[in-house]
């Protein structure tokens, strides 16, 4: 009799990742009880946990822990698949490039709220360019274009915000380079 | 560190030029220029938008008075029974336009886009 046994080694990191990740899932669950005058307004907590992750583990965990969120979150919505769940990949995709830029940006310019912004513009791009080709014909889109530019750059400052506020008050973790809490980040 | 950088305020001010170019796009419409006077379905006069006039149109019931400011056009008096085209007061966009059909007079605003092909009531 053999038993075969596939063991799956799990590192430190792929710990830290899925606890970001649930982090970030939590707060999409909340968010999506929210109400919104308009669908696809929201504030977009989970882009916290998201920045907080690019800023401390680099953007490969950020990518991960996004990815993991947009999965399991359309799971748990019960919108796995759904156009509800392209979209907010597409989001998450088109936030995700941007932040792959936006992030060697010199720090002594550039806090978070930079980057919050840009990735707030980047996930509302990526989601009105999926409705667009996808939904919607492009023309019925424009009387709402500036009704998602305003909310972008409103909760991407406040997000940016508290990223910055959490960053300031956290304790440097293992792992997290001193660097980044010194505001010196290289990218 | 939790203060905002030169940067931000760039990343910020360009976001709000943003917002406010959509906005002004998307919400702005398409202010017209020209005004289009039809009686009895024939074009009887074309008036550019830019200075205040008074056009006076005979239909069937009796004579229609359009008046033009800077900006702006409407039908002043109508002789038709219900004031439908009186009552909607002054038209701004391009491709809005008030029909008095029992006097067989309407006006039309036109910009540099035209809105329709054609309107069917």
């Amino acid at each position: 009799m053999t038993h075969s046994v596939i063991e799956l080694p799990v590192h430190a990191d792929d710990r830290r990742i899925a606890r970001l990740a649930a982090l970030a899932i939590g707060l999409t669950l909340a968010e999506a009880a929210l109400p919104s005058p308009v669908p696809g307004v929201k504030p977009g907590l989970a882009n916290i946990v998201i920045l907080l992750v690019l800023l401390q583990y680099g953007w490969r965990a950020a990518a991960w822990v996004s990815g993991l969120r947009v999965l399991a979150g359309g799971l748990l919505l019960g919108s796995l698949f759904a156009p509800g769940f392209w979209l907010s990949a597409a989001g998450a995709l088109v936030s995700l490039s941007v932040l792959a830029l936006a992030r060697y940006l010199p720090s002594r310019h550039f806090s978070p709220v930079s980057l919050s912004v840009l990735a707030a513009f980047g996930h509302i791009g990526g989601q009105l360019a999926l409705v667009g080709i996808w939904l919607l014909p492009a023309a019925a889109l424009i009387k709402l274009l500036p009704v998602f530019a305003t909310a972008a750059l409103v909760f991407g400052t406040v997000n940016g915000l508290i990223v910055m506020r959490m960053l300031a008050t956290t304790t440097p973790e293992p792992g997290m380079s001193p660097d980044i809490l010194a505001g010196t980040r290289k990218g | 560190m939790t203060t905002l950088r030169a940067g931000d305020l760039g990343v910020l001010l360009t976001s709000g030029s943003l917002v406010v170019a959509l906005t002004i796009w998307a919400w702005g419409g398409d202010r017209g220029d020209t005004v289009v006077i039809r009686a009895a379905g024939q074009v009887v006069e074309t008036a550019s938008l830019a200075q205040a006039r008074t056009f006076a149109v005979a239909g069937p019931l009796g004579t229609t008075h359009i008046e033009i400011e800077p900006g702006r056009a409407r039908i002043a008096r109508d002789p038709s029974p219900r004031q439908l085209c009186v009552k909607q007061g002054w038209l701004t966009q391009s491709g809005q336009a008030a029909l008095c059909l029992p006097n067989q007079v309407s006006l039309e605003i036109r910009g540099r886009t035209t809105a329709y092909d054609t309107l069917g009531y």
